[in-house]
């Protein structure tokens, strides 16, 4: 019995040992990367995480040589107005697929899985090609309307709203509301989890978005954050500096950082969702 | 209701899909016009020892992140499914790299891999090793941006594996338990087969992932030292905006989809068969 309990406390010991490594070995990098950006460029690189002096340089430095703030605003803007997007249309045509009859909605509804499995590689090309023909590149419109659909959110709503009781619907109907009504008064205060999972994947998905921008966006007063953040270190403006590369980046992290603090728990499951689906 | 997506789909899906067919058989800058130039194309991609070259790296990338990214996500979520306390706090910490931009994560580790100045490096030293060239040595090069890509997206994939842990009745554990199984039998034989379409989920998505690898040789090595982590993607896109070869560009992107499918649905009969 007593070598049983030593070895269940050696158990214990164990197994905290390996989480807590594990959580060093996930937040570490980023508690460097903060300090970093606070220390004078010759202790950088050292394993020390508290610098001699704190120093803000190299914050003031991004800030003088590229329009971070200009950028962080590009992205709050085009962010918002793609989740904002997704929401109503993707809901509109989840709510179409689940409860509307229409001619050829099987169709439809097959041609949404079908662009599901598409590979975004196929369409880069011809998508860039499509933004100069609608003279859309270095416009917000090339970031925002090729991203106002999405497959996985119609097919997340169809599935929740499917879930409602019709009787629900039929009974609005009957009080003389629209098909529109129906659906943001009567749908959407019932499917709250759906909204935030949807939200919260368009949101942290077009925020962390980096490609596209880089293919459409050459105005540097147009850029989105990640994209700018990208050129800036790739471009060599940073003139590797340590310090104002990682403040860049430490600036760019912050925002989705503060949001996750307080929305962890949403983040989580939603991204887990995601993966469920498949 | 169902009409903006009419709209949307023949305008984003359909038309840049059969558009891309026509740029098949076409030479085009985007300024002078379409040079129709037969099947070119092809001829010139199944000599373009870049491209393999590209898909090689992808493949040796692939071949690297998706089994460690299997084995830590499910050593690290069977460590979270066992009566501890701080659930939230651990899981939340893993899962931190995952909803930060890979631009952040790109140059945080360009640091740590920096070959004089990076912590990693200096880390070995103390511990008298020998520094390692992770981003300067082409050897070294693509396996570093993978083991970075794991830690990257580990955090995902282990609250995949403890959702699918959850779902085996804790009674087989007990039952096992009385029959003086030991942890590797349990394992092998009751939590494995339970999370087997877990996994078969987590292979397909970081297949697909792996294949959209670019930020990572963008801002890290530029797809250098020697082209060793020059990415499909990345290689389309300098094809397509830094030579504007339109033409030859699309078909990069239609072969490596089909490619992209093949290997989607090979994995899917192989897995299936298991």
């Amino acid at each position: 019995m007593r070598g049983n309990k030593n070895g269940s406390i050696m158990k214990k010991v164990i197994l905290y040992s390996v989480l807590i490594v594990g959580a060093v070995i996930f937040m570490y990098p980023f508690i460097w990367m903060v300090s970093a950006t606070l220390a004078p460029e010759n202790e950088i690189g050292k394993l020390v995480l508290l610098p001699s002096k704190i120093l803000i340089k190299s914050y003031q430095q991004v800030f003088a040589k590229i329009p971070i703030t200009r950028a962080f605003l590009n992205s709050m803007f085009v962010t918002l107005s793609i989740t904002a997007g997704v929401l109503v249309f993707s809901s509109m045509v989840g709510y179409a697929l689940s409860r509307l009859q229409f001619h050829g909605r099987n169709l439809i509804f097959y041609i949404i899985i079908f662009t599901m499995t598409l590979p975004f590689q196929i369409t880069l090309i011809p998508q860039y090609i499509l933004m100069v023909e609608f003279g859309w590149v270095d416009t917000y419109l090339a970031l925002i309307i090729p991203y106002l659909m999405n497959a996985f959110a119609i097919i997340l709503f169809r599935q929740h709203f499917m879930s409602i009781p019709q009787d629900l619907i039929d009974a609005a109907r009957i009080d003389g509301c629209s098909e529109f009504q129906i659906l943001f008064r009567i749908l959407w205060p019932n499917s709250i989890p759906a909204l935030i999972t949807v939200g919260i994947i368009t949101f942290m998905t077009s925020w962390n978005e980096v490609l596209w921008p880089l293919i459409v966006i050459r105005e540097e007063k147009l850029m989105t954050m990640p994209q700018l953040v990208a050129l800036f270190v790739v471009g060599g403006r940073a003139e590797s500096q340590l310090g104002v590369k990682l403040a860049a980046a430490t600036l760019l992290a912050l925002p989705i950082v503060i949001a996750y603090a307080f929305f962890q728990r949403y983040f989580i499951q939603s991204m887990a969702s995601t993966g469920l689906k498949e | 209701m169902i009409s903006p997506y009419i709209i949307f789909f023949l305008t984003f899906v359909a038309f840049p899909v059969l558009f891309s067919l026509v740029l098949l058989f076409h030479r085009w800058n985007i300024i002078s016009p379409m040079e129709f130039v037969g099947i070119d194309n092809f001829t010139r991609l199944i000599q373009d020892r870049l491209f393999f070259r590209s898909l090689l790296n992808t493949i040796i990338f692939l071949v690297i992140h998706i089994p460690l990214q299997i084995v830590v996500a499910l050593f690290l979520a069977e460590m979270l499914n066992q009566k501890i306390r701080l659930r939230g706090f651990f899981r939340a910490s893993y899962f931190l790299p995952v909803v930060v931009s890979g631009v952040v994560v790109t140059i945080l580790w360009q640091q740590l891999y920096g070959f004089d100045t990076g912590l990693l490096n200096r880390m070995l030293v103390k511990l008298s090793l020998s520094k390692v060239g992770w981003l300067i040595s082409p050897k070294w090069a693509m396996p570093s941006i993978a083991l970075m890509a794991t830690w990257k997206n580990v955090g995902l994939y282990i609250v995949l594996f403890l959702v699918g842990l959850q779902t085996v009745p804790p009674q087989y554990y007990e039952a096992a338990d009385l029959e003086g199984a030991n942890h590797w039998q349990k394992f092998r034989h009751i939590t494995l087969p339970a999370i087997n379409p877990t996994i078969f989920m987590v292979v397909i998505l970081s297949t697909i992932g792996g294949f959209g690898l670019f930020i990572e040789p963008y801002v890290m090595t530029g797809g250098g030292p020697l082209n060793s982590t020059l990415s499909t993607i990345l290689y389309i896109y300098k094809q397509g905006f830094f030579y504007y070869h339109m033409g030859y560009a699309a078909t990069l992107g239609i072969v490596f989809a089909l490619i992209i499918l093949s290997v989607i649905v090979i994995q899917r009969k192989f897995i299936e068969r298991e």
